[in-house]
């Protein structure tokens, strides 16, 4: 008898598989975009404003011409002559390249210099004189919304007012029946704030446009290579097929890399200009202080309940800062992304939200950052107001949860904004968070420590999202469906290469994809090279971000290890002198089922693929896979922190943060692990200490590593990692979205743990980041502080 | 992030660099640790002609105790040097309280006290650590050396008062006539943050009684801030809960911290207070337990 293949040992379905790509990585030899030199290659630096909102009345460019080395000077001026100052964004706006009438940004790009080195391209633009007329500053929402605010985008026609959009789903008279009927209304107002994906690599590109050959050749830090194409293709109107799109090894993504930046777009038209390869590397400053940032949403929040727990009715109304230009990278068509997302794991009859979106003198983009199209602030919102409510009804935290969870037996479940969620066992997961924490004993402590003076908080959070945009009907790009794709080559010897149409930006798909091609096929994952990134060669996919990438790349990736088994499997009936009927599959191996003694190895069924195959049959062992999945996946969690609060300082620390996650079946614990810590870091950052602020001028407070902080491995508390499985009902390998789940689920937990030390005292609510002055003002203002 | 062109010199006597600094004509800088003159090149915050490197000078990087107890630190001495030195841990409870708490490992492991002091950061922890402990600062110059108190050396923000061709050379502890306590203290909102505030008590005690006393405060001013009153509060009596309390209410006062995104003027202060009474508190407690 065969021994049958250890799944395990050669890297399948659950191995934790030591990371391909970290073997250059860690040796320095990643490849990223500022490590490409282009023989004759320029540098390309941009200026940017220093004003927030200001007319600019002239722009002079002798002096920087002047200086020896500089190839190009461009403004905005001379981007619109060829009808490139302004460019269309991913949400149906505009965008200013660079700017003609007036900048309305502080960090807005104003002009670039192209030269033989990037010093001189420097000194070129601090030589540039900008003759800027001041206009009043529009800072949040409040103050664009005011009468008689300015007008921040009189450039488009029919703009009158700074609201970008005003939006609502829901059962508006539902809802208000629901209100009207309930015993109690829980009321609660919340600011998500502005926060910064801040890869440590920042963005750039080397343009390099080849007259000889017509074609035009970008390395570029994207997450999305394909729609980079396309929009390149749209934009420049240039022939899709003469636009190669390459992204290399990038320095971390969390959906900063997925937009098309004024840089990426004029370092392209320079290199058409001068007929070389320009570079345009982003420094830290220009990253934190004009790329996509996330969150800064304003939240009036009430639940309608009746006096036993029962939530009856849901009410939410946001107000988003949008920032100079509505440039939103997300798929849906809802104006507030999957906001509505939220209550998804409660069984709440109605619920009605409105969304009003705003512009203000603020970078623009903001839906970057781990979020899935702003489900981070869906979770934190629903998170915070179920506390809220549990405190007002005087109900136990976890009971109160409990009583609302839509039950284990009742899916499909369609939730009262119209998803479609497909599975959960939320009571589990919160039950299996409760244990490791010891909720009822930390309950007891924290009344002893009470008679102390000191404060004790336990948080909790528990969410269910909509993970790996999208399915075709519901999601698309500029009108592309969001559908995924693998392409699979076997070569004859059993050795494999895969491409995908996704991008890891450190997700660790050379290990990951290369696990699911071995689950299906029982090829070793170490016989497996996986690529990625290069428009050239990768089949058409949308890319990576939103947690979409085993949802749906993942999924293709195993479709098109299958379409290779049933060929395969042809080959060994072949082989085996037999009828296709009479041959069965084990991992690795197909056997006859009379004789499961005599078998062929998939290595053999590939060898026959080019030198011994039937009569009639196409030689060769390749295929691709285009995946449109049915549904989103809905991945659920459990994140309980407790803290404590030092009373004079307003201090705290975290004692605990466990975090249950049910992410379906796991292709490689250690990455899911991975990605779990760093969720929690970040949720722990966003909470504690990081924003992006601005003052009244509408200066960028936060503009370096030495004002917008991340934590470091000393203030990170430990975590502890536990996990229920609840499959995917619908994806090939039972897999769900994970890579962000904790960044969405943990801030509620920080935030609520502190807000529960201190609830007795009379403090309702701390907005983020929990800064000690921020908690020590809230105690020292509470009825009983 | 490109820095603007400067000249680079690296000379390998005192008397070269200083050389060098009268022809750069106060249009160079001392480059010896560089952790925030490195930065400040490359926001093109700061742009020298000249950079002149002192760390090839040979007999800089020491930190020594005299047999008077006065403690002596080089111009080349770095942050890690100190927070790993038994000299402090054994004899020097204010530095060696700071020590560990400046910027991060990386920062320590380069970067030095004396370019601190001459940074004159009103953030900067040695400026409050000496100042408490009424440290001065040798200068030399191209006619022989001074010694500048601490308090005097830094006038204001980023500013000293090194004339164009003098260097720091060292920083002076004075040898203490008493037995020394105390102690820093800092908030800041993650590792290697500037303090949102911070505060240095150096004492001196004869017996019951204290003989000396200094406190000096971080990130609360436009410079570092000598609580004169309050350290005043605290000598000729012995440490009590009332003589804290008067310590710490005089060093709030002294404070003149201002609103931002690290927090609030009113927090600061109360950070101020809170600090110093924790600092003395601590040193009464270990009084009491060795007794």
């Amino acid at each position: 008898m065969t021994q049958a293949l250890d799944e395990i040992k050669i890297g399948g379905l659950g191995a934790s598989r030591k990371r391909v790509e970290d073997n250059r990585f860690v040796r320095g030899k990643g490849n990223y975009v500022d490590d490409i030199v282009l023989p004759g290659m320029l540098h390309m630096e941009i200026l940017r404003s220093p004003m927030a909102h200001a007319r600019i009345r002239s722009i002079d460019t002798s002096k920087a011409w002047a200086i020896p080395g500089v190839r190009l000077v461009l403004t905005g001026e001379m981007m619109a002559t060829r009808n490139l100052a302004w460019m269309p964004t991913l949400s149906y706006d505009t965008q200013a390249v660079l700017a003609t009438d007036k900048v309305r940004f502080q960090g807005q790009e104003v002009a670039c210099v192209v030269a033989d080195d990037p010093y001189i391209a420097k000194d070129a633009c601090e030589a540039i004189v900008v003759d800027y007329e001041p206009l009043p500053v529009i800072v949040n929402p409040r103050q664009a919304m005011a009468e008689g605010a300015p007008l921040i985008r009189d450039d488009k026609e029919n703009q009158h007012d700074n609201v970008v959009y005003d939006w609502e789903v829901g059962d508006r008279a539902g809802t208000d029946r629901a209100f009207e009927q309930a015993d109690l209304v829980s009321k609660l107002e919340l600011h998500y704030p502005r926060s910064h994906p801040s890869p440590l690599e920042c963005c750039g590109s080397i343009a390099d446009y080849d007259r000889s050959t017509s074609k035009l050749t970008v390395y570029m830090t994207t997450q999305a290579p394909h729609i980079v194409r396309a929009a390149v293709a749209l934009v420049a109107e240039l022939p899709e097929h003469m636009i190669r799109i390459i992204s290399p090894d990038l320095g971390g993504g969390f959906g900063n890399k997925v937009p098309v930046y004024p840089g990426y777009v004029i370092s392209i038209l320079a290199s058409i200009l001068l007929e070389q390869p320009v570079k345009w590397i982003e420094d830290k400053t220009g990253n934190l202080i004009s790329t996509g940032f996330g969150r800064d949403v304003y939240l009036r929040g009430e639940l309608a309940l009746r006096k036993d727990g029962k939530i009856l009715g849901v009410r939410m109304h946001t107000d988003a800062d949008h920032g100079a230009f509505f440039s939103d990278a997300q798929p849906s068509k809802f104006k507030i992304g999957l906001m509505h997302s939220a209550f998804a794991c409660y069984d709440v009859p109605t619920a009605h939200l409105t969304a009003r979106g705003m512009y203000t003198n603020k970078a623009p983009g903001g839906v970057a950052y781990r979020c899935s199209f702003r489900v981070t602030e869906a979770m934190f919102f629903q998170e915070r107001m179920v506390q809220a409510a549990a405190d007002d009804l005087g109900m136990d935290q976890a009971e109160f949860r409990r009583l609302n969870f839509v039950r284990d037996d009742d899916f499909p479940h369609r939730t009262p904004f119209g998803f479609l969620t497909d599975s959960g066992q939320y009571g589990k997961c919160l039950d299996v968070g409760l244990e490791a924490v010891g909720y009822q004993d930390f309950l007891r402590q924290k009344e002893e420590a009470k008679k102390e003076g000191r404060l004790l908080g336990i948080g909790i959070s528990v969410m269910t999202e909509p993970l790996g945009a999208g399915n075709s009907r519901e999601y698309d790009i500029l009108g592309i469906k969001m559908f995924d794709s693998a392409e699979l080559r076997v070569h004859m010897t059993g050795k494999a290469i895969l491409r995908t149409g996704a991008k890891s930006q450190g997700q660790g798909h050379e290990t990951t994809w290369a696990q699911i091609v071995s689950h299906e096929l029982g090829i070793p994952a170490e016989d497996i090279v996986v690529e990625e990134g290069d428009t050239d060669t990768a089949p058409f996919g949308m890319g990576t971000y939103a947690s979409r990438s085993t949802p749906v790349a993942g999924a293709a990736v195993a479709m098109v290890s299958r379409k290779i088994r049933a060929k395969a499997r042809k080959l060994a009936a072949h082989l085996l002198e037999v009828s296709e009927e009479d041959v069965e599959w084990e991992l690795g191996r197909f056997y006859l089922r009379s004789a499961p003694d005599r078998g062929v190895t998939i290595q053999e069924c590939a060898m026959a693929a080019y030198s011994n195959m039937p009569d009639g049959m196409e030689p060769g062992l390749e295929n691709v896979s285009y995946y449109d999945p049915p549904n989103l996946t809905w991945p659920f969690g459990c994140y309980i922190a407790t803290v404590e609060v030092d009373p004079e300082t307003g201090v705290w620390d975290v004692l605990n943060m466990v975090a249950v996650d049910d992410c379906g079946v796991r292709i490689n614990p250690m990455i899911v692990e991975g990605q779990i810590h760093g969720g929690l870091t970040e949720g722990f950052a966003k909470s504690s200490m990081q924003w992006i602020t601005f003052d009244e001028e509408g200066n960028c407070i936060g503009s370096n590593f030495m004002d917008y902080l991340i934590p470091t491995a000393w203030e990170t508390p430990r975590f502890e990692l536990l996990e229920t499985c609840v499959p995917s009902p619908h994806h090939p390998i039972g897999a769900k979205g994970v890579g962000e789940s904790a960044t969405v689920g943990s801030p509620a937990a920080y935030v609520n743990a502190v807000i529960d030390a201190v609830a007795h005292l009379g403090v309702r609510n701390i907005d983020m980041p929990l800064l000690p002055d921020r908690v020590w003002s809230a105690i020292q203002s509470a009825p009983s502080g | 992030m490109y820095p603007s062109r400067f000249r680079y010199e690296a000379p390998r006597s005192l008397d070269q660099a200083i050389d060098l600094l009268r022809t750069g004509g106060g249009e160079a800088k001392v480059l010896a640790g560089g952790q925030s003159l490195v930065p400040l090149l490359k926001l093109r915050f700061a742009a020298p002609e000249l950079l002149v490197d002192i760390n090839n000078i040979p007999g800089l990087d020491y930190h020594r105790v005299d047999p008077d107890g006065t403690i002596r630190i080089g111009a080349l001495c770095r942050h890690a040097d100190l927070e790993r030195s038994t000299v402090l841990s054994s004899g020097q409870p204010t530095m060696a309280a700071a020590a560990p708490l400046i910027a991060d490992p990386i920062v320590r492991n380069r970067g030095t006290l004396v370019g601190s002091l001459c940074h004159a950061d009103p953030q900067g922890d040695w400026a409050s650590v000496m100042t408490a402990l009424g440290g001065h600062v040798v200068a030399q110059g191209a006619d022989g050396r001074r010694s500048i108190p601490v308090a005097q050396f830094v006038t204001g923000p980023f500013q000293n008062v090194l004339a164009i061709d003098e260097i720091a050379v060292e920083a002076v502890v004075p040898a203490p006539k008493g037995t020394v306590a105390g102690g820093y203290l800092k908030l800041e909102r993650r590792v290697g943050d500037f303090a949102t505030a911070g505060v240095a008590v150096a004492i001196e005690t004869s017996g019951e009684l204290i003989t000396r006393a200094g406190i000096g405060l971080t990130g609360v001013g436009g410079a570092t801030i000598d609580a004169v009153d309050a350290a005043k509060a605290l000598v000729g009596r012995p440490l009590s809960a009332e003589s804290i309390g008067q310590a710490a209410d005089l060093a709030a006062q002294a404070a003149r911290p201002r609103t931002d995104h690290r927090g609030s003027a009113e927090y600061k202060r109360h950070i101020v207070h809170t600090f110093v009474v924790r600092i003395l508190s601590r040193i009464t407690e270990s009084a009491e337990r060795a007794a």
